[in-house]
């Protein structure tokens, strides 16, 4: 699968070596193109052009890479994401050269985050966080707005710090392990008794994970980031950056390099909870719609973390599965955002009201947005949440499960409520002269309800795999 | 591995510590925007610090430049992103001032 | 002990970095800085790392003390009694770090006197060169591909018009 970190750099270079005015303007349906393909070689990985294409420049570059179940959800997130963000980007952003940047950068982002995911060792990881860290950066920065530019600079210093403390612990893993990949530094630390320096490392690896992805307490970047972003940037970063460089590092090291210590686990469910808790109330106060979305995703990744902390088969398939939807359907809505943004002119959502006549597309998208999210049969959200639950009250943890329950109930409560108004009622004096979007931008929205409209009603169906992937990691860490 | 090298070991780790704390306390404390690179960059070199030092202690030098060099070379990128926001938020507030970009609510 | 040369390497690295943090005058800041990687490439040289001495040589006190160096003097120049009104404030600010910085590095030094350390591994790679080029090569992509970030951001954040 070395070719998902290839081609899109190759891509790249080719774009920028071709320097006519054609090339940049077609160069949107290039990086379109490469999403599918990478999507394709993902869902169909049997096909011939699959198996010729994924490792077709593999043999000139060996990479070390591999794929499991968990890399292989987040590549496919990863896809659709990118090719949602790449649509999005091109109707909103106005100037060309800047909108030719955002294409090569989300490009070079899709190619560190197809190889966050692939790569087996500590040391490589962290080079592929900082490629898709300072990619997104530079993204955020984009349109060089004094409100981006200050979100940028946060999200850096605090990303920078926790870089700092996850080299700090590869020092300390280096020290112990002699070797910073993952398959040497689990079978050291399985076989050898547990030192301080080692659990320190653990420690400090794992809290670097959390600044990443954005949990409590260290939040503080993410709304500002979040709302403060361009439009097709925030897609990006909501979608999948955070959860890649935060989650998903989280779930790499614990499942198949840490291990599953009682202390990991404990800081897994304790963090989770927090975050559920805060970020779900919190959405509660804002105003911006971007920054509610942003809270919000601050308590889905709180759900995914403390699926990660049961240490079960079960949790970790909750865990992926809530991962997929969020990307999907937190995608939706800040593909939406940016839609009501560009059609109405504000984000302030008091001053929204009754575009459900106005936008009907966008409205029945949102709601189903919304309704995933919140966790409503038959939409795929109450699928992974009600796996999430089921994994807690299984390995006793049953506060936790009462409390994920809550949040959800809150978050659903609040959910219609806004719904409601935004959507739905009267409409709102600024809102009179509101049109639908053009179809621009209401292809990825369409595209991704469907997926999560399918993904539910399929999910029965398909329960079996989703147990099975997970069950396979679950088994590498058990020996 | 011997005492020497466990000592120079202890010592190059506990420098790093230490320079990891000036380097915190410089970014918590400070008002300047650049002084906040300026403390990442103390903490860059506790962490290169502590991988050479682990390095030459292990045996194992070969792994250990390699890391050290990459990470190097990363934070080169890191720090002239970071110049760049910073010049550009100089532009626009004509300050360096933090209070300035206390500006979203967080 | 026959590494207290390094000893005082380290304190001095320390000292540096200092003074670095603490110096009123950005400009100071950045010299701290560039002489704290000459330092800290001294004694990387020691540690049997050339190669990785040289880099932090050239990269961190060359190019980014060049790079800290175009930011301040794109900055307003600060008139001589406008740094000496700032002086106090910001001192006083600092004055309390070298001592909690020897404080500090004074009790992990008793503290982790008896530490037992692990057993070094069979004598590892020491060609840097052969690790880097064909043992790491995804970090070597990693890095290609950040060239490529770094070049895109470069010119978004200094080249692109300014927007009005």
């Amino acid at each position: 699968m070395s070719s998902l970190l290839l081609m899109p750099f190759f891509l790249v270079a080719i774009l920028n070596l071709l320097n006519t005015g054609a090339v940049r303007r077609y160069a949107v349906v290039a990086g379109i193109a490469w999403s599918l393909v990478q999507l394709l070689w993902l869902l169909f990985p049997q096909s011939q052009f699959s198996l010729v294409g994924s490792d077709f420049l593999g043999r000139y570059f060996p990479l070390h890479l591999a794929t499991d179940g968990l890399s292989v959800v987040l590549l496919i997130s990863v896809g659709i994401v990118g090719l949602v963000t790449l649509i999005t980007g091109h109707q909103t952003i106005t100037d060309e050269k800047e909108r030719f940047i955002f294409i090569n950068l989300v490009l070079l982002t899709m190619a560190g985050l197809n190889g966050l995911v692939m790569v087996r060792d500590l040391f490589s990881l962290y080079v592929y966080i900082e490629v898709v860290a300072v990619a997104s950066f530079v993204l955020i920065s984009l349109e060089r707005e004094k409100d981006a530019l200050e979100g940028a600079f946060k999200y850096l210093v605090l990303s920078a710090s926790a870089s700092m403390l996850m080299l700090l612990s590869i020092a300390a893993i280096l020290l112990v392990c002699g070797s910073t990949s993952f398959d040497t530094v689990n079978s050291v630390l399985h076989t050898a008794p547990a030192s301080p320096i080692a659990t320190l490392a653990i420690a400090l690896f794992v809290g670097a994970a959390f600044i990443k992805g954005g949990l409590v307490p260290f939040h503080g970047w993410l709304p500002d980031a979040y709302s403060s972003a361009p439009a097709g940037v925030s897609v990006l970063l909501a979608g999948i950056v955070t959860k890649t460089a935060g989650v998903y590092t989280a779930m790499r090291i614990v499942a198949s390099v840490f291990g599953f210590t009682p202390m990991v686990k404990n800081i897994l469910l304790v963090v989770g909870t927090v975050s559920i808790l805060f970020g779900a109330l919190a959405a509660l106060n804002q105003k911006d719609f971007r920054r509610m979305l942003a809270y919000s995703s601050i308590s889905q990744m709180g759900y995914i973390i403390i699926a990660l902390g049961t240490g079960t088969a079960l949790g970790m398939a909750g865990a992926l599965f809530h991962l997929f939807n969020h990307a999907v359907s937190k995608s939706q809505l800040f593909v939406n955002a940016a839609t009501v943004e560009r059609q109405t002119g504000t984000r302030d959502m008091t001053s929204l009201g009754g575009l459900g006549g106005k936008m009907p597309v966008t409205a029945g998208t949102s709601v189903v947005a919304l309704l995933s999210i919140a966790g409503i049969p038959p939409l795929a959200g109450f699928w992974s949440k009600l796996i999430i639950i089921i994994a807690l009250w299984q390995s006793n943890h049953h506060n936790y499960a009462v409390i994920a329950v809550v949040a959800s109930a809150i978050t659903l409560g609040y959910f219609l409520l806004l719904q409601r108004r935004i959507f739905f009622g009267k409409v709102a004096p600024q809102c009179d002269a509101v049109k639908e979007a053009g179809a621009g931008l209401l292809v990825p929205a369409l595209l991704l309800s469907a997926i999560a409209i399918g993904l539910g009603v399929a999910f029965p169906f398909a329960v079996s795999w989703f147990v099975k992937v997970p069950q396979s990691i679950m088994n590498m860490v058990a020996q | 591995m011997s005492g020497n090298e466990v000592g120079l070991l202890s010592a190059a780790g506990i420098i790093a510590v230490v320079l990891l704390f000036i380097g915190f306390y410089c970014i918590l404390v400070t008002r300047n925007l650049i002084r906040i690179l300026i403390g990442l960059e103390v903490l860059s070199k506790a962490i290169t610090l502590a991988i050479v030092a682990v390095g030459y202690a292990t045996h194992n030098v070969g792994l250990s430049q390699s890391l050290a060099i990459t990470v190097i070379i990363i934070e080169v990128f890191v720090v002239a992103v970071a110049a760049g926001i910073v010049i550009n938020l100089y532009r626009h507030h004509e300050s360096l001032d933090t209070k300035n970009i206390e500006n979203l609510k967080g | 002990m026959h590494w207290s040369l390094d000893l005082v390497l380290l304190l001095v690295l320390a000292g540096s970095a200092l003074w670095a943090v603490m110096a009123t005058r950005l400009i100071f800041s950045a010299i701290g800085l560039a002489f704290a990687s000459a330092v800290l490439a001294v004694v990387m040289f020691r540690m049997a790392s050339p190669l990785a001495a040289v880099i932090e040589l050239s990269v961190c006190a060359g190019l980014i003390t060049a790079i800290f160096i175009s930011v301040i003097s794109l900055v307003k120049h600060e008139t001589r009694g406008e740094v000496e009104a700032r002086r106090g404030a910001h001192l006083r600010k600092y004055v309390v770090l070298p001592f909690l910085a020897a404080i500090l590095g004074i009790t992990l030094a008793l503290v982790t006197k008896r530490q037992a350390l692990p057993q070094p591994q069979a004598l590892g790679e020491t060609d840097v060169r052969n690790v880097f080029w064909h043992l790491r090569q995804a970090d070597l992509l990693g890095q290609i591909i950040m060239l490529l970030v770094g070049a895109f951001g470069i010119v978004v954040l200094f080249k692109l018009r300014r927007k009005t």
